[in-house]
Formats: structure tokens, sequence, C-alpha cells
């Protein structure tokens, strides 16, 4: 079986987990781990991935100090092009979607992208990713190619205990070329509001099954009910209907309250990404095969407009009592 | 400047009951409505707007799809845009991202175009290929889930925002001609007006064939594809919440009893 290569993603300072999880992936699939590591001063990472691959190919150059997909992928395709592994597994994150099928078209290579769980037919990958928002799971057969990239949903695989001390190989930037056309600038960090909601001990999160902005009193005085305050899916916040510092999910906020009030939130992965170590979960929607009842601790199959009111006043009548 | 925006017709799911079809490769799409792909709404808005800011430039909306597909091509057409290219033909069927991306390049070569606007990733098969793939197929430059998008030279270079994960904006400069795949939430979609829908159901939508793109068979659709869909199963989940049955009345009775239970209330 040929190499493994796994591209560990980090930014500012911190590793992925995603990285050390596909290392952790890539190790039960056979053959030898590589651990590819682009970055500037990056010896902690090096150390780290050494932990759970046979080998770490480490480029140390000022290219490297922010990501960019252009200079990563030349980097990657000349190393590929020495090394020739069979696999190629990188993050399913902003960077690696940004990468993956650039990387994938110049290499002439066959991809499937945002992948949940894998099977190896021999040498060649059997994915699964999910379609129309999680509501369905999709098997893939991969056409022959010399090189397989996969990009990797987060807990697709089993971070573990570090097992193996593999060599730190340090390589010259292959990347010689002018890449002025596509410059990093800089980071610009989300506003703050208000309402800090990863500090709420109870949240309802509103969904686009509210449908208009003019129907949000209906959860509003859930909330007050409750002493809740209101966090919203991605959809609602793109509306305008409620602020982003409000979006609970993979690029917005991370919660973890005791109640987390579901309320016409379908359950896509970005979602649940956010909420799912939230102590309680209920779950409010009408579609019975929503994938937010999969994590749900409990649930209401049924219009969220003729059941939240009913809880609001029962919710007020308890608290009367 | 000139501005392409790609553009696709997808079923409305977010809402409604999915049931996979007796192929067990597709979806029963007869109860569905459809639309545009949310994050291409977004796209066609943000070109309209750059072109309005400008005051000059033309935008081109493209599609890959059959006759249906028109529907979504006008409504673009309506709100603003020029021209319009639908791309059709058996051979398309089945197709991945890249198998998109290659009939969108194909059409998109044999235009003048400084900026090529996609959706960052579909709402049906979410594969998030084609803003990447198409940009090294076309051979420029190409960022995705972009959120903010600033000109700084028109048809030389832009200044536009990535979002990552937590909301952290990436900034980057970007050469001119490029492919940006924009991210939904960038911008606030108009809705078109009827003066702008009656024009735009006379103006002409170009349909081309992939002999006409000078595409094989062999290259696009299934064939051309990364990978092919073997089969739908129903998500693996875990443990299914526990679901309180009954009337609103009484659903809502049994949860606040819960909740008090849990010491929430």
């Amino acid at each position: 079986m040929k190499d493994i290569f796994v591209l560990m993603e980090h930014r500012r300072g911190e590793m992925r987990d995603v990285s050390v999880e596909m290392l952790c992936g890539a190790a039960k699939l056979g053959g030898t781990v590589v651990a590819v590591l682009l970055g500037k001063d990056v010896d902690a990472f090096a150390e780290k991935a050494a932990g759970y691959a046979d080998k770490v190919l480490y480029v140390n150059d000022p290219l490297f100090e922010n990501y960019n997909s252009e200079a990563y992928q030349k980097a990657l395709s000349a190393l590929i092009k020495e090394h020739g592994p069979g696999l190629l597994l990188i993050g399913n994150t902003a960077q690696g979607v940004d990468l993956a099928p650039a990387l994938a078209v110049e290499l002439g290579a066959s991809l499937v992208t945002d992948i949940t769980a894998l099977e190896m037919d021999g040498d060649k990958p059997k994915p699964t990713r999910t379609f129309y928002g999680g509501k369905l799971d999709a098997h893939f057969a991969m056409k022959d190619a010399d090189l397989y990239i996969l990009t990797v949903r987060e807990a697709t695989f089993t971070a573990e205990e570090p097992s193996k001390s593999g060599e730190i190989v340090k390589v010259d930037n292959p990347v010689t070329e002018d890449i002025s056309y596509r410059k990093f600038v800089e980071y610009v960090e989300p506003e703050v509001g208000e309402v800090d909601i990863t500090q709420s001990a109870m949240l309802v999160g509103v969904g686009r099954g509210i449908r208009e902005d003019k129907n949000l009193p209906v959860v509003e005085e859930l909330a007050q009910a409750l002493g809740a305050d209101l966090a919203a899916s991605r959809a609602v916040v793109d509306a305008g209907w409620l602020p982003a510092d409000r979006q609970v999910g993979i690029s917005g906020k991370t919660v973890k309250p005791k109640l987390y009030l579901a309320v016409g939130i379908s359950g896509a992965f970005q979602h649940v990404t956010g909420m799912k170590g939230s102590e309680v979960i209920v779950a409010i929607n009408k579609d019975p095969d929503a994938p937010i009842f999969g994590i749900a601790d409990y649930g209401i199959v049924d219009d969220l407009f003729k059941v939240v009111p009913k809880l609001t006043e029962k919710i007020k009548e308890l608290k009367g009592a | 400047m000139k501005m392409v925006v790609c553009v696709k017709r997808v079923p409305d799911t977010a809402e409604s009951e999915v049931h996979i079809d007796a192929s067990g490769k597709d979806i029963d799409k007869s109860r569905l409505s459809f639309g545009i792909n949310e994050c291409d709404n977004y796209a066609v808005e943000e070109a309209i707007q750059i072109k309005e800011r400008l005051g000059e430039g033309t935008v081109t909306v493209i599609s890959l799809g059959d006759k249906d597909s028109d529907e979504v091509i006008r409504m673009a057409l309506a709100k603003g845009g020029d021209e319009a290219i639908r791309l059709e033909d058996e051979a398309f069927k089945g197709g991945d991202g890249l198998a998109v991306a290659k009939a969108l390049a194909a059409a998109i070569k044999g235009l003048e175009y400084d900026i090529v606007f996609t959706g960052a990733l579909a709402d049906d098969d979410g594969y998030g290929v084609v803003p990447a793939a198409l940009g090294e197929l076309l051979g420029v430059p190409h960022a995705t889930y972009v959120k903010k998008v600033e000109i700084l030279e028109p048809g030389k270079r832009a200044k536009v925002g990535r979002e990552l994960e937590g909301g952290l904006l990436e900034f980057l400069e970007i050469d001119l001609p490029c492919v940006l795949g924009i991210q939904t939430g960038i911008n606030e979609p108009r809705y078109a007006s009827f003066k702008g829908i009656k024009q735009a159901a006379k103006k002409e939508i170009a349909i081309k064939s992939a002999a006409d793109l000078g595409l094989d068979a062999s290259e696009v659709g299934e064939a051309g594809s990364w990978a092919v869909l073997e089969q739908f199963t129903p998500p693996v989940v875990g443990e299914m919440a526990e679901i309180l049955e009954g009337e609103p009345d009484e659903t809502a009775a049994k949860l606040a009893a819960i909740l008090k239970e849990k010491g929430l209330v």
C-alpha cells in the first residue's frame, strides 16, 4: 500500500482537532502515515504530529505563516510528485475546501469532499458523505486514480492517545514562484454584541422554521418565560432577523448551556457542532426526520406555532405556582 | 467589469421530508418545491451590487440544467442580470462537482470576464467543489466562503474576506480575473421588481450542449466525475430523542413538566 499523507491544519498558534483525528483514522487503514506540516516556526506541532504519524514532513518557511491556498497547493503538489502517496486526507474546513478541489484538478486525483465515514477496497477509498443537509447518507465509488483525496468532516475519526514517534523530516520550501496574485492581508474578529451566548445557562435556538422576523415574538416570549437567551441558526442570522453574535455552529459560537431548546431548527451538522455539548437538548420541529431529533433528548414533532405558545403558557403557570 | 454568475436550481428540503426513490440513487422530488440554491442567490446579488456601485459592467447568468432551470435564470435576469446561458445535455446528467465545473469552465472560457461568482456550496449535494475547481480549470485564482468583496481596482484587483470557523474573517487580496465562491449572509438579496420580471421574460437564454462547448461526453456527467453515487441510505443516528406525543396542549405540558423535574424551570 502506498503512503497516506495527512495535512496538518493550524491557525494562529493552534492545531485543529481534525488533524489529529485524521492521523488516528489513517493509522487504521494500513500503510505508512505521513503528516505534512507547512508553517513558520511550528516545531511544537511537528512534535505533536510525530506522536501519531510514522513520519512528519515539515516545511518551515515564512510563506506558510498564514494559510494561503495557492502556497499550500504548490507545496503539496511538489511533495506529492516527489513522494507519490496514494491517499491524501485534508480537513473539510474553510481552508480544506479552498484547497482540495484545485489540487485535485491540478494533479488529476479523484476527490470526495466532506466525508463522514470511510471504508477501503484495497487501496481505494469508499467514502460516505451526507446529502440534503444531513437528511441522507450517500455512499460513493471513486474513479481509479493514482492519488485519492478526501476532505474529512470533524469527528469522523476519533482522536486517541499518541502511540508513535515518527521521524521529523525537515524539507526545504518547494515553492519558488511569486504568488502575490493571492496575498493574505489580515484576520478580522467577528463583532461582539450585548449578550455572550457562550455564557448563557439556557438558550432558545431559533431556526428557519420561524419563517419571518415578525414571528420572533413567539420565541422571545418563550425565552423570557424560561429566563433564557435567544440563539440562532445560520439561516436566521443571514436573513438579518437576529445579530451574528447569536449564531451557533461552525461559523458561529460553540455553546454548552444547561438547556438548549431548538425551535424550527433542522439540525444540519454545521449547527449541531456548536450545540451538541449542551446538557439537555429539546427540539420542536414539524419534520419527524429532522436530524436534530437524533441528538435531542426530548422532541416534539409538531408545528412550532401551535406548540411554543402553549409551552410558554405552561412554563409561566409553573413559575407562578 | 464583466461578471459571470453560476446558479443552480435545487429542491428545497430544509423543512421537508426526504424520501429515497426506487433507484436508491435519487430522491422522490414530486412533492418538493424548487428554487435557486441559497448561496447562489447571494452571489447574484453581489454581482448586481458591484455593477451598480461601479456604475458600469455586465452580469451573465449561467446555469447547468434542463428547461426547469429557466425559472431561476429569469429571476436572476429580473434582478439585474444582462445575459443568460443554460448548459443542457443528456451527457451532463449525474455529474459531481468536477463534472459541473468542467462544463461551466468550457462555457466561461469563451467569454470575457473579470469575476466569476458561484455559491460556496450547494444545498442539495453540499460538495463545495465548484469555486476552487473552476478557478483551477480556468487558470485563474479563486477564493471560497467569501463574505466580503471590495473592488480595489476594476478589472485588476479585489480584496475579499473569507469566512472561517467561529466567524473569523480572513482578508486577502486577489488579482482579477478570479473565481469567488460566495457564502450566505454577504448581502441582502433583493426581490425582483414587476418591471424586471416582465423584461426578463423577453430575454433570450442561449442553450449550449456539450458539443457546442467542445466537450466530449466522456469528460462530463457521471463519466467525467471524480466519484459516482452508488446508494442513498437513511443517516445513522445516535439514540433518538424521546418523542412526546399528543396534541400541542399535551406535549407542551409534558415538556414543561420534564423541564421542571430537571430543575430548569
